[in-house]
């Protein structure tokens, strides 16, 4: 179990492979860091600075989640901006974009400005993402030119996929200039109808409610030639279907100003997670079946999909101890993040430092942040991982205030030694 | 009564139950036919044995027969039957399960609107479980009495014909039917509107036909589900009037083929819309030997589960 402290006035890691995903370049060598920021090793007092052992491990630039859901305001109880930064930190994130589905919802610049404040001391970056309309009632449109000066990175309506598809080409028009995507959860909620899991053979036998990949495809289809259309910036979150990889393809090919995610759960996860009726596997979107997994996957390798994102979703044991129709939707996904897709990109043929780009340069790419770059001056912004490491998901691995994940007890390849956020360093070593 | 016995500990669907012990489920149950013919219909078998009627969802007949099957067995029986307002208002599983867990149950007959809450419960609880229908997963014990019902008119189950003929899609009797009978080697096709057959219904072994007059001119015997008059509401139904004419099984429709077809319903009928009086209470239905042949096989059942294993002494 690992420990979050105060970062040392003086640090020293080294053995390891200092990889930055700016350059792409890799090297053997030390990094110092002093007062939070990177330094030349011989500003460092070897007798007084802290060491880090990377031996066996990569450093490189700490990882982005452009999907979260922190629950502040409004739901303390599952999990709030501090709780979600330590999960964050321990996963090896230091920037995160909360969704803005809280109680109230992020609908206005107060919302926005309220996340910026709170966020101002904590070990990661936070990054409101606002609501695209008025309460997320997905009628009005939500003021989000002041919200996007108050500091909104995206817009989005998580959760609630706009159905009205004339608000969400209002929404494309609207921010057209401004650049940031709009985010919308693609399901088309008629289609998705009571359904709590993939429509398929398996819903068949369980008799549950299905939702059909259609229910998905339907509405990517919407958005993108919508997008197309206002020549606006669309970002397509957790893609879960074949065919929803294969029309973000189409369409990245005909030019429109698409982007695309992938969580783990969706790449390293299927249906049969369900089987037994688990209230942990039950997510929107749905897992899906082993041919959608790969097509994910496909999607990452092929660059069809830009990144990986943890649409990391909080909620108490009461809620998720209820039967599988009243659960709510979601599982937590900040500490396992790196483990299972990099255990299964692995397989799929990429490289660690590959699987590292998808969690920085691909985020960022989404979002239009700029990277820190690993050089003396700069703002120590590292996460320090051993990719060779097997290791077994347990309860005490989990930082976040909720514990709904069906991932415990999975052995994974490839995990997080240190973060270094903000003043503070996670450590597992 | 004596051996062999099964080798679930729960009955909690019919899938995966092994072939042998749902051909030992029914022959116990024709062995109680017996009983239920004699002047005093009880035997002491469970005594001393506390069963609970958990009911979180309407049931007359599911109840009334589960509870008959325990009181002919000299179970201790406890009736509990919350509405699904009870659910609503926050009586979630886990307390239910830790309730039952505390009244020292040995049994729980659960009926609930949620599909795998009674395999949750089996999971919590130490008590023998067995599903009175979990919403629109399975009903076990229907599919057993549907088997028996057949066995009694054919004298067997392999290579038996069997249509289902109805709303496929909401229905935990198609969904018992089908992994039973296939079980037992019968063939089956589900026959009803396209939008209520599910569609990776094939992926289970069934065959699908649309029309209702090719299936009644293949199948030995076909089972009608009832039409839930929620979904005429809801729209997914156009009108009474065009199910029963597509759809519902009449003298008329049954003339027209040369063969006898024996003809179950799993209850409550909606007389006029997917069956009609005249066959409902004719020759060919089967309907009433069901209602009896449903109180003998939960018989078996529940002296299956909680009766004496071989070994031990039968008191």
């Amino acid at each position: 179990m690992g420990t979050i402290t105060s970062l040392p006035r003086e640090l020293i890691i080294e053995g390891g492979t200092l990889y930055d995903p700016l350059t792409g370049k890799s090297r053997q060598g030390s990094l110092a860091v002093k007062s939070g920021k990177l330094a030349a090793p011989e500003d460092i007092r070897p007798d007084k600075a802290a060491t880090i052992d990377a031996k066996d491990c990569l450093v490189t630039h700490g990882f982005i989640d452009i999907h979260a859901h922190f629950r502040e305001p409004g739901r303390e109880d599952k999990e709030t901006l501090a709780t979600g930064s330590r999960a964050a930190l321990a996963g090896g994130f230091t920037r995160v974009c909360v969704m803005p589905n809280t109680n109230p919802p992020l609908d206005g610049p107060e919302g926005i400005r309220f996340i910026v404040e709170r966020s101002e001391d904590l070990p990661v970056d936070i990054y409101p993402i606002g609501a695209i309309t008025k309460g997320q009632y997905g009628k009005e449109l939500a003021e989000l030119l002041e919200m996007h000066a108050a500091g909104a990175v995206a817009f989005s309506d998580d959760g609630e996929p706009l159905q009205d598809g004339q608000v969400l080409r209002w929404a494309l028009y609207y921010t057209r200039d401004l650049g940031v995507p709009i985010i919308n959860h693609a399901e088309d909620a008629f289609l998705r109808g009571e359904g709590v899991m993939n429509e398929s053979a398996l819903s068949t036998r369980l008799g549950l409610p299905g939702s059909p990949v259609q229910a998905e495809a339907s509405m990517i289809y919407r958005d993108l030639l919508l997008a197309e259309e206002a020549e606006g910036r669309i970002h397509i979150p957790h893609v879960s279907s074949e065919l929803g990889t294969e029309l973000v393809r189409q369409f990245k090919a005909r030019g429109v100003r698409v982007t695309a995610e992938a969580t783990p759960h969706h790449l390293g996860l299927t249906e049969e997670m369900i089987s037994d009726f688990d209230t942990h596997a039950k997510v929107a979107p749905p897992l899906r079946t082993e041919a959608d997994r790969q097509a994910v996957i496909a999607g990452l390798v092929d660059g069809t999909i830009d990144c990986i994102s943890t649409d990391h979703a909080p909620h108490t044991v009461e809620e998720k101890e209820q039967d599988i129709i009243r659960a709510p939707f979601g599982m937590i996904g900040l500490e396992t993040a790196f483990g299972m897709a990099h255990t299964v990109l692995r397989k799929a043929g990429l490289r660690s430092t590959q699987v590292i780009d998808l969690f920085t340069t691909g985020a960022a790419g989404v979002m239009g942040m700029e990277l820190t770059p690993m050089e003396p001056g700069q703002n120590a912004e590292l996460v320090i991982l051993n990719p060779k490491e097997e290791w077994t998901f347990t309860r005490e691995d989990i930082y976040s205030r909720s514990r709904n994940t069906p991932m415990l007890g999975m052995s994974f390849t490839g995990r997080i030694r240190a973060t270094i956020g903000r003043n503070r360093l996670f450590s597992n070593i | 009564m004596s051996e062999p016995t099964v080798t679930i500990n729960h009955l909690l669907g019919l899938e995966g139950v092994p072939r042998q012990d749902i051909q030992t489920l029914l022959d116990t149950g024709f062995s109680f036919r017996e009983v239920l013919d004699r002047p005093i219909k009880k035997v002491p078998t469970l005594t001393g044995i506390n069963v609970v009627n958990l009911f979180f969802e309407n049931s007359t007949r599911t109840r009334i027969s589960f509870e008959l099957a325990e009181k002919r067995l000299s179970a201790d029986v406890t009736n509990f039957s919350a509405g699904i307002s009870s659910l609503n208002k926050g009586e979630g599983l886990k307390d239910t399960i830790q309730n039952i867990h505390a009244m020292k149950m040995d049994a729980v007959v659960m009926r609930h609107p949620v599909p795998g809450s009674t395999k949750q419960l089996s999971q919590y609880v130490d008590a023998v479980v067995i599903n009175a229908g979990d919403g629109t997963h399975e009903h076990p014990t229907q599919g057993l009495l549907d088997m028996m019902s057949l066995q009694e008119k054919f004298g067997r189950l392999e290579g038996l014909k069997i249509g289902i003929i109805g709303d496929i899609a909401h229905s935990r009797v198609a969904l018992s039917n089908i992994f039973g009978l296939i079980s037992m080697g019968a063939e089956i096709t589900v026959c009803g509107p396209g939008h209520l057959i599910p569609p990776y219904i094939r992926d289970l072994g069934v065959q699908v036909n649309g029309n209702v007059d090719e299936v009644l001119e293949w199948a030995d015997a076909v089972n009608v589900l009832r039409i839930q008059r929620e979904r005429m509401g809801e729209g997914i139904i156009p009108s009474i009037r065009e199910y029963r004419h597509r759809f519902g099984i009449t003298n008329e429709r049954l003339s027209r083929h040369r063969k006898e077809i024996v003809i179950l319903h799993p209850g409550p009928m909606n007389r006029g819309v997917e069956i009609d009086s005249d066959v409902a209470d004719g020759d060919q239905a089967v309907i009433l030997d069901q209602v009896l042949n449903g109180v003998a096989v939960r018989m078996s059942v529940l002296y299956h589960l909680l009766g004496p294993r071989p070994g031990e002494e039968e008191a």
